[in-house]
């Protein structure tokens, strides 16, 4: 090595030349790894769930009897209860995620800005599991106490608003894990929305209050108009991260196969019908119709991101 | 740096467990979570007094039977016993290692644990969800003098697969036609009624927040919990609580002599004795029975157990097996060489 040094002093390039290839080389190959995981994952789901799809057929997706013992199933509950979990959630979580990310761009005095930001991030961090044991011993008590049950005794007989708040009135339901869902996806929801005001022009903000616009005309005239598409993209990031949330959901969400009607019905949704019966089923039907499942949902997310992507590309580009 | 030790970290792991599947020294399994509590406590006393190391992956039932047939592992763990002709097809030996009671639960204003009495009919219409309030007739015709509320039940059962459900829906079965038809047995079901909780601490946690509210969990369970429980009618027409001794008397009642030949396949369902708790199971352990390396040093761990191991059950609420089991159990090993 020493011998040598005095050669590569005087031809500093040659060596990095070589190098340069391999160097492409490794990160394309790292690229590609990416996509041949992603195929991989698809291509195993769809085999390890074609038993159950070719056997039910449309019926996988269109009915609820999911009996293990007699080996038929249906996915529709667990699809039905996904969907309207995550939509729930995005409801609640949405106006919460457009106050904190208006009130940090607009209102907020700088020496607040740092701890209120921390603060979103450590909502982010906190583990799944973590929102599942709390919601298990903590909210879902203290939701059936003080809203459940005075919900559903001031109900009149027979009206719609009784149809939709029937259940058992213990806190596990369909209601009580969207609000969780929604406390879980609040942060990067809010952070994503906060960025996007932060990409509004300032010239075109400070023109607005030069006019003598208020900061509720600003932000509703000038701010969500500009990031418009963007803040749907954020809004299907959001849904996505809902969608595939398991261990708090599985906690609170009451199990149950059928297709919930109600608010405070028991329900289930993909992720957590996976997490509560792949360790033990035994019957390969059993797993190839979980595996189907996962398939399902691995379709729903990579729709929503898709969509998600191709709304806040079109935002940045523009 | 670090990543580089994690690396060669994983990769002496990785080797280990390799040369592991070849060599003696260490024994690896996989499957069932109700029996990993003991079998790791068996394990660690086992390594101490310089036996093989146990590297045990508590997957559950459905992946000890998978890992085993693939041969990834010495031995697979389940619940849910295989049928003789599934022992033959993949050339394996079963034998029961512990047993464990499956106790109801519930959560009721005014009465006291063993204050109630069920019947596996009355489980199962509850379960069905037929008998929907606590004052029905058929719970009160048994319960004379018990002030039984006028409260609706909320049925509550596991949301996850599990050896315990495979017990408990087995038991249903064996006391209800309908739920037999309707409903059938297995480690997840199709329930009729009621809302499933993750894990015994999930149905625990959710018995204790509902009022009126049943549930069924392991002894264990029951016991760290503080919940009511109910006199459960056996065999011999009497209503026992659910302890130790009880679930000692329903092992103790079995035909372990007919079960031998049956591969061990036993639920410890209403099984004779006065004594006799009528909901208990075993978790079973599975080995091939020829041309695995490993599969003596198996039956050498779990003959450690037996001999050294019943105290460390007991203290972990299992219940060791009886003598004539055991006994029985060490003859049938000698099909495996």
């Amino acid at each position: 090595m020493t011998a040598a040094q005095p050669i590569s002093r005087s031809r500093p390039s040659p060596r990095g030349a070589a190098i340069d290839p391999l160097f492409k080389a490794a990160c394309l190959a790292a690229a590609t790894m990416l996509l041949a995981a992603l195929a991989g994952i698809l291509i195993t789901l769809t085999i390890g769930g074609w038993p159950a799809l070719s056997t039910f057929g449309l019926n996988f997706f269109t009915t609820a009897r999911w009996d293990p013992v007699a080996g038929v199933f249906g996915g529709l509950g667990p699809i039905a209860g996904t969907l309207i979990s995550s939509v729930l959630a995005l409801l609640f979580s949405l106006p919460i995620a457009f106050g904190v990310a208006v009130f940090l761009v607009e209102f907020c005095p700088t020496l607040l800005r740092r701890p209120i930001g921390v603060a979103v991030e450590l909502l982010a961090g906190i583990p799944s599991i973590v929102y599942g044991m709390w919601g298990l011993f903590v909210f879902a008590p203290f939701f059936a106490n003080t809203i459940e049950v005075p919900i559903m005794t001031a109900a009149p007989d027979g009206s719609f608003w009784q149809q939709l708040t029937t259940g058992v009135p213990n806190g596990a339901n369909v209601l009580t894990a969207s609000i969780v869902l929604a406390i879980m996806i609040l942060p990067y929801m809010a952070a994503v929305l906060r960025e996007l005001f932060l990409t509004v022009p300032p010239q075109l903000r400070e023109s607005g209050y030069g006019m003598g616009s208020t900061t509720y005309e600003v932000v509703t005239k000038i701010s969500l108009p500009y990031v418009r598409r963007s803040a749907v993209g954020a809004v299907m990031l959001g849904l996505g991260r809902a969608l595939g949330e398991t261990m708090a959901v599985t906690f609170i969400i009451g199990n149950s196969h059928d297709v919930p009607t109600s608010l405070f019905a028991s329900g289930s949704t993909i992720a957590s019908t996976i997490a509560n019966e792949f360790n033990e089923a035994t019957s390969p039907m059993h797993s190839a119709a979980l595996i189907a499942l996962g398939l399902v949902l691995f379709l729903i997310t990579f729709v929503v991101l898709a969509i998600a992507r191709a709304l806040l590309g079109a935002e940045r580009q523009a | 740096m670090l990543k580089r030790l994690t690396a060669v970290a994983c990769a002496t792991t990785l080797a280990f467990g390799l040369a592991g599947a070849a060599t003696a020294g260490q024994i690896t399994g996989a499957g069932s979570s109700f029996a990993a509590p003991i079998y790791n406590k068996w394990a660690q006393d086992y390594g101490a007094h310089g036996g093989d190391q146990l590297n045990y992956q508590s997957i559950g039932s459905g992946g000890g039977i998978k890992n085993i047939e693939a041969k990834t592992v010495d031995f697979g763990a389940t619940d849910m016993a295989l049928s003789v002709a599934d022992l033959e097809k993949n050339d394996l030996a079963q034998f029961p290692t512990v047993t464990g009671g499956v106790v109801p639960i519930m959560n009721l204003p005014g009465i006291k644990p063993g204050q109630i009495k069920l019947t596996g009919p009355i489980l199962a219409g509850i379960y069905l969800g037929e008998i929907k309030k606590w004052n029905d007739p058929q719970i009160a015709a048994i319960n004379r003098g018990v002030p039984l509320p006028n409260l609706p039940i909320t049925v509550v059962h596991r949301s996850d697969g599990s050896g315990t459900t495979f017990i408990f829906s087995s038991y249903l079965s064996l006391e209800s036609g309908e739920w037999k038809s309707k409903v059938g047995a297995g480690t997840a079901v199709s329930w009729p009624t009621g809302l499933g909780g993750k894990g015994s601490e999930g149905v625990s946690a959710f018995t204790k927040q509902t009022l009126g509210s049943i549930g069924y969990v392991e002894y264990a369970y029951a016991l760290q919990n503080h919940l009511t429980y109910a006199l459960m009618r056996n065999k011999q027409g009497a209503f026992v609580p659910p302890t130790a001794a009880a679930f000692k008397a329903a092992a103790s009642g079995v035909d372990w002599g007919a079960a031998a030949k049956n591969g061990f396949n036993v639920i410890l369902l209403d099984e004779p004795g006065a004594q006799s708790w009528p909901i208990s199971g075993a978790t079973f352990v599975l080995v091939h029975r020829h041309g695995s390396a490993n599969a003596k040093a198996v039956l050498a761990f779990f003959d450690w157990g037996y001999k050294n191991g019943d105290g460390d059950a007991e203290a972990l609420d299992y219940v060791p097996l009886p003598a004539k089991a055991k006994a029985l159990i060490r003859q049938s090993w000698t099909a495996v060489h």
